[in-house]
Parts: structure tokens; sequence; C-alpha cells
């Protein structure tokens, strides 16, 4: 039973309580949470259950198997690295949110039924928006708000589904969902919005740059890979997704390479990697899924790590647009050195992380004869390392010196970053002991002689391409500016489709008005005429007059009467 | 601050050597093709220099690409009114 006690609730308590703990225990508390929510998973295994009976369903609190187990490890390893980095983070209500945000993930993860399932998706909804709030500007507040309207609106539409499935089946237990069952749709597009597929997306570049230096850092681990967690789960093998994870894995690469804040950089990178774990669901074949699963656990890790390194940047420094930064590894040359350890494991270098996950995605669309999907997929992979890989280091650290001289990272910041980028290259490395956690029996080998010349020769010619585009002035110079992408079309288009029907409204509004007002007016004078003081009805008639009336009446009366 | 530190890659002959080096690592990976037979799942992929060529393509085009969007989607910092 103590075995089963769902690790999540460690974190949400811990979270609730933490603004009532002192200051001083408040970090420590932080960290000490998800190591002892660590220790829960690492003491249940494959086939647990805790079952509780709630609203007349039997709900299943905790459904442990290969593929919950994975993503659990690496949500509470994500924490515990969040908790260093954001020490100093202990007075805001951003590390509480933040700790009930992981921690309702983690149950979500381990959530056995649908309803199980929303009631933590939205409570990690509503935690992470107070996330993004955290950082306490307008824009922040903006952008938490669109964030906090796109999340519910999954929510929503999970529990439409979940509502028809039941209606339809009787059963909310959440295993394969698939298109074509009852509520399958409508649950693919919760998940879809998750998992920011293209055209669902603009909320994730809209509020991961505009978070605290600390808070992006969390941000960035959960809500996305809870949406390939649950895609996983309930749409593997559904030919679709490989469309669309293939779409994703190209569009958001032209607009990282034009994109002045770095943070944002990474956000439409976050997009770039998500898409190769859609499309390893999509293929759905025991090796395509393992590295869906291997690949989101190694994209958190190494994207925890980027975005501590621009959250460092932006602590020091002021700033992470690409226009006024250049030169910072003279004044932070550790976490210059930890984002290049990042940037070489999303870029899958040999002997770093991705090298060992992603491969095994690309090797499967291959073997099942997507070739032009692969072909996009590997323009991908180059993009990425062009985008992310170069763009991110090269114009934060190096580039024209901008005269910026800071100080080096915090020590606590350069500990947690340290220790991501240990993860990255000891899983690029020892690539076993995370294939040994992962959902299917797979064997796959991915240092080959092959494997890593094709790789060498993939990422120094798309380094030598920056650096001849770069030496011959024709890569475009970083520029202050907004680029639109889809969210224009609710944050211009509807704002100003709202405001002209607003005016139309208030238009017809002021005629409807004007008219009323005419029809009263003209009634006014209507009854002013016949009844007002000089009006017909309303004169003092003569006594002579009236006499004459009485005389005509009594003189008609008579002739009726008679005739 | 006066008594800055001169690093190496304040140079630009230095930064021009490793240039000409990153091109001379380039050639040495498309000419170990010759001594390793890569086991592709296609067969253009196992053409000599593939992976190069395509990452050299596919890197200009993506910029020269990301360069024509800008003229269609770049906008002023305060185009949202929220800056």
């Amino acid at each position: 039973m103590i075995a089963e006690f769902p690790a999540g609730f460690v974190l949400i308590g811990a979270g609730l309580a933490a603004p009532l703990v002192p200051r001083a225990l408040r970090g420590a508390l932080a960290i000490a949470a998800p190591l002892v929510a660590f220790a829960l998973l690492l003491s249940i295994d494959s086939g647990d259950r805790l079952e509780v009976e709630a609203f007349g369903f039997v709900l299943q609190l905790v459904r442990a198997d290969r593929l919950s187990l994975a993503f659990g490890y690496v949500f509470v390893i994500a924490t515990v690295l969040y908790a260093i980095f954001a020490w100093e983070a202990r007075d805001g209500f951003e590390q509480p949110a933040a700790l009930v945000y992981a921690g309702s993930a983690l149950c979500a993860v381990f959530a056995g039924d649908l309803l199980t399932l929303f009631v933590f998706w939205e409570i990690s909804a509503v935690a992470s928006a107070l996330v993004v709030w955290a950082r306490g500007t307008k824009r922040a507040f903006g952008a938490g708000m669109r964030y906090m309207v796109v999340q519910l609106v999954s929510g929503m539409l999970l529990a439409a589904g979940a509502a028809i499935r039941y209606a339809e089946t009787g059963s909310l237990a959440f295993e394969f969902v698939g298109l074509g069952t009852p509520g399958g749709a409508l649950i693919l597009a919760a998940f879809g919005i998750k998992c920011a597929f293209p055209l669902l997306h603009n909320w994730l570049q809209d509020a991961y740059p505009e978070s605290t230096p600390t808070g992006t850092v969390a941000l960035s681990a959960f809500t996305t890979k809870l949406g390939i967690y649950a895609l996983a789960r309930g749409f593997a093998g559904t030919e679709v997704l490989i469309w669309i994870g293939t779409a994703m894995t190209a569009f958001p690469i032209f607009y990282a390479v034009i994109e002045n804040d770095l943070r944002r950089v990474l956000a439409y990178s976050v997009n770039n990697q998500l898409g190769f774990m859609v499309v390893g669901i999509g293929l759905g074949t025991d090796l395509a899924l393992n590295g869906a699963v291997a690949h989101a656990f190694a994209d958190i890790l190494f994207k925890l790590l980027l975005f501590m390194s621009m959250g460092a940047v932006l602590l020091r420094a002021g700033t992470v647009n690409g226009t006024d930064l250049g030169g910072l590894y003279k004044s932070m040359p550790w976490t210059a050195g930890f984002c290049m350890v990042g940037a070489a494991s999303i870029s899958a270098f040999p002997l770093f992380s991705a090298f060992v996950t992603k491969s095994m995605i690309m090797v499967s669309a291959a073997e099942q004869g997507y070739m032009w999907e692969w072909l996009v997929l590997l323009f991908a992979s180059a993009g990425v390392f062009h985008h992310a890989g170069i763009k991110i280091p090269f114009f934060a650290f190096f580039a024209h010196d901008s005269g910026i001289r800071c100080k080096e990272a915090p020590p606590h910041m350069l500990i947690a970053m340290g220790l991501a980028a240990a993860l990255c290259i000891g899983i690029g490395v020892f690539p076993d002991p995370l294939y040994s956690i992962l959902p299917r029996p797979v064997e796959y080998l991915p240092y080959t002689a092959s494997h890593v010349l094709s790789q060498l020769q993939l990422l120094v010619f798309s380094a030598l391409a920056f650096s001849w585009l770069m030496r011959t002035g024709i890569y475009p110079p970083e520029m202050r500016s907004v680029n639109l992408d889809f969210d224009w079309t609710y944050r211009h288009l509807g704002v100003r489709l709202g405001a002209g029907a607003a005016e139309a409204i208030a238009a017809l509004n002021a005629a409807a008005a004007a008219a009323l007002a005419g029809a009263a007016q003209a009634a006014g004078a209507l009854a002013r005429r016949h009844h007002g003081a000089e009006g017909l009805l309303a004169r003092t008639w003569t006594t002579g007059g009236m006499a004459l009336w009485v005389a005509i009446l009594l003189a008609a009366y008579l002739i009726v009467y008679y005739a | 601050m006066t008594d800055e530190r001169n690093y190496w890659l304040d140079k630009p002959e230095n930064v021009s050597t490793l240039y000409r080096g990153l091109w001379a690592l380039g050639a040495v990976l498309v000419l170990l093709d010759l001594a390793v037979h890569r086991h592709e799942e296609s067969a253009f992929a196992e053409l000599f220099g593939f992976f190069g060529l395509y990452g050299f393509v596919a890197c200009v085009a993506l910029v020269l690409t990301a360069k024509l969007l800008r003229r269609g989607v770049m906008r002023p910092e305060d185009y949202y009114g929220d800056r």
C-alpha cells in the first residue's frame, strides 16, 4: 500500500505546504520532495495498481507499467534539477506552483482512467499558468491568460471525449484509444494541443519566453511531455501522426532562424523535437515507440539544460535577445560550456543523448518505407543543429562582443546545469540503462560506423553552411521584431474581428436608438399636436359651440328615433 | 574594464584558422565514405558524401527560405501593443 502511494501527491503536498514552511527550509523541501517521490517510484513495479472509489466510479489513481514508469522517472529527475536551479526563487509563488504542476503531471502519467487523467490534466494546467504569471509583468499576464485558455480547452475536449466514450462503452479505462472509436477524435485533439500540433502550437512560443528565468525551465519539462505520454498510450500506430509529426519537425525551424528572443528560439525547437516523438508514435513499431519514449526522456534533460543556460543569461545579462548579446563566454564560461553540452545533445552528436534516441525513430521511418518523411526528418535534424545547436550558443556567448560584462551564474544554477549536462553525456555514452526501462523489448545498437559517420557528415556540413553564410554576410542579421505566426489569428485577427463586431453592434445599437428616439419624437409631436396646449383636442370650447353640438346630437337622436 | 584579457577568439586570423579546420574535417569525413561502407535503408543515402551534401544544402535552403519568410511575417516589436 505504501509502495503504491501516488508519488505525485508528495510533490503536490510539498507545493501546498511550501508557503507555510520557514523560508530557510523551502529550498530544501523543494529538493527533498522529488527525491522522496523518486524513492517511491523505485519501489513500485510494472503491474502495481491503486484503486479508490469516488463519484460512483472506481478510479485508478496508480497504474504502473513500463510506459508510465519511464515518464515518471524523468519527471522526478526534472523536478529535482528545477528545484536546485530555482533555489533562490523561494519568495514568490513560482516554486510552490511549479511543485504542484510537476506533481499533477506525475499523477496524470500514472492515471489509469480518463477521469483521473482529466483531473490532473486540469490541475497541471492551472498550476503551470501560475508559473507563467510569476514573472509579474503585463506581458506575462497576457501570455499566461492565453496559455491557460488553450490548456483548459484541451481539458474540455478530453472531458467531452471521455464522456462520449463512457456513454458508448461504459468504460473510462485509459488504454489504447485510436481515432475510430467513440470520442477518439476529441481525445486526439485534446492531446494534440498539449503536444503542440501544427496550428495548435502557439501557446508554447507565446508563454514560455515570458516566464521567469527559472519558471521556463519547469514549463519546458512537463506539459508537452505529458501530451507525448498520453499520445503514446492512446494513439500508437495512428498513421496520420506520422505526417503531423513530420510537419512539426520542419516548419518551426524556419521561425527559429529569424527569431531574436533566444528563449523563443528554444520554444520553436521544443516544437521541432516533439515532432520526432509524434512521428515515432505514429509509426508505432516497437523500435519507433521506444525511440519516442527514449527521445522524450533525453529531450526533457537537454531542453532543461538549454533553458537553464538561457535563464542564467537572462538573470545576469538582463536580456536574451540575440541583438543585445555576444561575447558572454568571457563572463560566463561555465554557463557557455554547459549550454554547448545541451546544444550538442539536441543536435544528436555522437556521445550525446539524442544520438542514441532520435535515431531509433529515423531508422524505423526508413525501415517502414516512409522515405519522403525520412528526408524531411533528416532536413529537420540538420536544421535543429543549425538553429538550436549553433545559433543559441553562438549569438549568446560568441558572435560579436556586445561589451556586456557580468557575473557567472550563481553556484546553485551551475550545479543544476552541471548535473543536467552530466545526464545528457551519460545517456549518450552509456545508453543501456535508458534502453532497459523502455516500454518495448528491442535490440538497438546506436554506435555503428555507418551511423556515426553519416551523422558527423550531416552535422559538420551543417556547421560549414552556417559558417559560410556568416562569413559571406548572407546570414540574416538578428533583428528586434515580432514574427507573425498562427497566433496572429487570435491575437490580431480575432481581436480585430471582435472589435469590428463590437463596432458593428454599437453602430446598430445607435441606429436602433436613433430610430426609436425618432419614433418617440414623432409620437410626441403627434400627441402634442392633438393634445398640446394648442392641440385640437385640448382647446377650450366655446359655450355656444357646445350648445350647437348638443342641439345637433339631439336632432340626430330624434331623427334616428322616429325614422 | 580596461585591463581586459585578450582571448584567442578575439583575433580574426584565429577564427579563420578554425573555419579552415572545419572544412578540413568535413573533407576527411566525406573521404571516409571511401573506406567505410555505410549501410542505409535506401540506395541514394549510400551515395558518396550524401549526408554531407544534404546537410549543407538543407541548411543553406533553410536560411534562404527563412530570409524570405521574414518579408511576410516580420513586424515591429510592439505589434501586439504589449511591450
